[in-house]
């Protein structure tokens, strides 16, 4: 896992935030390699940082110091805007709270980043439907979030995740909001596109059934990686 | 890049009906105000000209005291001699009315109207452009001996008589009964929008006599022959006034003699003071208009905050998401400013038929309040929007 070949490389990964006396540390070092292709999931208890690596992880966030390399390429050396074009190229995220735009259809949601990319609207509305059915919702394209459950509000906004085909997919608790049959169902989906489309996934949870879809669970403490192992068999 | 981003911006206005009905509402209301105040404004401004012009510009008129209008009790009224006295050593004038004027009721059978009654002379008609338009003026006998008959106007004709002929008939003001010698000639609002068809005018002996009880004369009007000679006029009417009222050399004027174009001025003055006015209110109606749009934009600010952080967080572009906000407001805004002129012109038009005024188009307001309504929008609209989209994704989305 610490080859030349990794995808996404961390090393001594710090996060502070504020400053004076109401700084505080999140992240006090952190060394991850993930490589092309990898399930990883991300565990820890309430507070030890995993959503602040997360951010780090998907270019939402800047870290205070440390090193993080994309397929090779340092990423705290890029501009703003090159980041945003990294997100949109390479990165899908998937958040706790679906972060759906409020009236707008599922569809056009999904559309979003294809729209942000230039595509044609022909097949971005082509695009926009595979995504909607590959997650299971063919028929609910113009639904807007407030029809939709818990469970379907985040399937669209997987699609949205992976309408761009990225090359990592990551999701910061996807089923903390959901109940146990809507959890494992997106649990099989996310387990479906990283076995079927070979998208890297990287996602943090709480629950050791969702942890056992991944090939390999890493356990944060304080701000610093306690255990980072492989999983014996798949689920 | 523009094409799409026009496309999310038109997305953004149609999923937040509410809040862009609201924008447009805030500007239209603001720019339709300010537009129908100024352009009624002009209108009047315009058609007071025009009535001075058509009084014409050989008229001068003379009030005692120092100021035109009111707080020109103190000085003494003019006496009737002042008349022959300007008749008989003034050369160029064509006519000089002496005015006199008294509220009073004039009643016929059972119908009554308070009107103004003005005891003058023939000169009255001649120096204020009036016509007879049935019946006939006053008779010389009749001036001198301040008989009891009168020429009455369009006004007074239709609340006492209807659409009878009232020549020949008898009106009573006061005490004592009238004889109608007269109809004027209709003429409508004056420049200042009384009604000049709501007249009485009798000799003015019978007037002094019967209803006002002294010699004065509130004011007198000379026509001047030739418009080139007024000032010339002016100075001797002046120089005798001063003469006949025993004012020493080193005092000043106890009375005034307006030219047209003081008329003019003190008239169009008004109603300019008066434009600017209603200017200046419509204008806070703008500034409210652009207040209530900033509320707007504030209460939602939250909301789109957080849509600018999924936007960012997706792979939007900060100048991306800007030109959208831009977008989104000058849409809003000029939308707002167009239907606004829209109903200014037609409010206008209407209002300017019922005020009896000239419809003037005036392009420079409305492009300035066009302008003036983006502005609003953009400021409202796009600085919010900036602020965000320069926050790190994560903290667009964490935004509460
Ligand atoms: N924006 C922030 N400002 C200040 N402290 C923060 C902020 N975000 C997270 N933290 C703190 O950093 C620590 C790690 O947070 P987080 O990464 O969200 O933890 P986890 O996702 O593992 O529960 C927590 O103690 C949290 O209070
Ligand atoms: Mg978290």
């Amino acid at each position: 896992m610490t080859g030349a070949a990794a995808l996404i490389r961390l090393s001594a990964i710090s996060k502070t935030y504020g400053s004076g006396q109401a700084a505080f540390q999140a992240l006090k070092g952190i060394d991850l390699s993930v490589a092309a292709g990898e399930f990883v999931a991300i565990m820890g208890p309430s507070g030890s940082g995993k959503s602040t690596a997360m951010n780090i992880l998907g270019c939402l966030d800047t870290p205070t110091t440390g090193r993080y390399e994309f397929q090779g390429v340092a990423v705290e050396g890029m501009t703003r805007n090159q980041r945003a074009l990294l997100r949109r190229h390479y990165l899908g995220f998937v958040f706790q709270g679906f972060n759906l735009l409020a009236r707008t259809t599922a569809l056009e949601n999904v559309e979003l980043p294809l729209i942000y990319r230039g595509d044609p609207a022909g097949s971005r509305h082509q695009a926009a439907r595979a995504a909607l059915e590959q997650v299971g919702l063919k028929g609910w394209e113009h639904h807007s979030p407030n029809e939709l459950s818990g469970g379907q509000q985040q399937r669209v906004a997987i699609a949205r995740a992976i309408v761009t085909r990225p090359a990592v997919l990551l999701a910061d608790e996807p089923t903390g909001n959901l109940d146990s049959r809507n959890s494992r169902e997106i649990m099989d989906l996310i387990a479906a596109l990283n076995r079927d489309l070979g998208i890297t996934v990287l996602m943090v949870t709480h629950e050791p059934d969702m942890a056992a879809y991944a090939s390999r669970v890493v356990h944060f403490v304080d701000g610093l990686v306690e255990s980072d192992r492989h999983n014996g068999g798949h689920a | 890049m523009l094409w799409n981003t026009l496309l999310l911006a038109l997305r953004a206005i149609r999923r937040n009906l509410m809040r862009s009905f609201l924008t447009v509402l805030g500007i239209v209301i603001g720019v339709a105000a300010v537009i129908t105040m100024v352009t009624l404004g002009n209108g009047a401004t315009q058609s007071v000209s025009d009535q001075i012009a058509g009084m014409g510009s050989n008229l001068l008129m003379l009030r005692p005291g120092q100021r035109f209008g009111p707080g020109s009790e103190g000085a003494p009224n003019f006496k009737d001699t002042d008349i022959e006295a300007i008749r008989n050593q003034i050369g160029s004038i064509e006519a000089v009315a002496p005015v006199v004027n008294k509220t009073a009721t004039a009643v016929y059978q059972a119908k009554n109207w308070s009107t103004v009654v003005t005891g003058s002379s023939n000169d009255y008609f001649q120096a204020g452009n009036w016509v007879i338009a049935s019946g006939r003026s006053f008779s010389e006998a009749e001036e001198r001996a301040g008989k009891a008959v009168c020429v009455i106007g369009e006004t007074v004709r239709d609340k006492l008589f209807g659409r009878r002929n009232p020549v020949g008939s008898e009106i009573r003001i006061k005490q004592f009964a009238c004889e109608v010698i007269g109809l004027l000639k209709s003429r409508g609002q004056s420049a200042m929008g009384s009604d000049q068809d709501d007249a009485v005018v009798m000799p003015l002996h019978t007037v002094q006599r019967r209803l006002t009880g002294n010699l004065d004369v509130n004011m007198i009007m000379i026509s001047v022959r030739n418009s080139a000679a007024i000032d010339a006029v002016k100075d001797q009417v002046t120089r005798l006034l001063r003469e006949r009222r025993n004012i020493a050399e080193n005092e000043e004027d106890d009375f005034r003699v307006m030219d047209p174009r003081q008329i003019s001025e003190t008239l169009t003055g008004t109603t300019r003071i008066l434009t600017m006015l209603l200017g200046a209110v419509a204008a806070v109606s703008l500034l409210v208009g652009g207040i209530g749009i900033m509320n707007i934009m504030l209460v939602s600010v939250t909301e789109r905050t957080r849509e600018i952080g999924i936007r960012l967080a997706i792979g939007a572009l900060e100048r991306e998401v800007l030109l959208q906000f831009l977008i989104e407001a000058v849409v809003l805004s000029s939308l707002g400013g167009l239907i606004g002129i829209a109903l200014a012109t037609g409010a206008t038009i209407g209002l300017a038929r019922l005020m009896g005024i000239p419809f003037l188009f005036d392009a420079g307001i409305n492009l300035l309040s066009f302008l003036f309504s983006a502005a609003i929008g953009v400021l409202f609209g796009f600085f919010p929007a900036r602020r965000a989209a320069r926050l790190d994704p994560i903290e667009a989305l964490r935004h509460e």
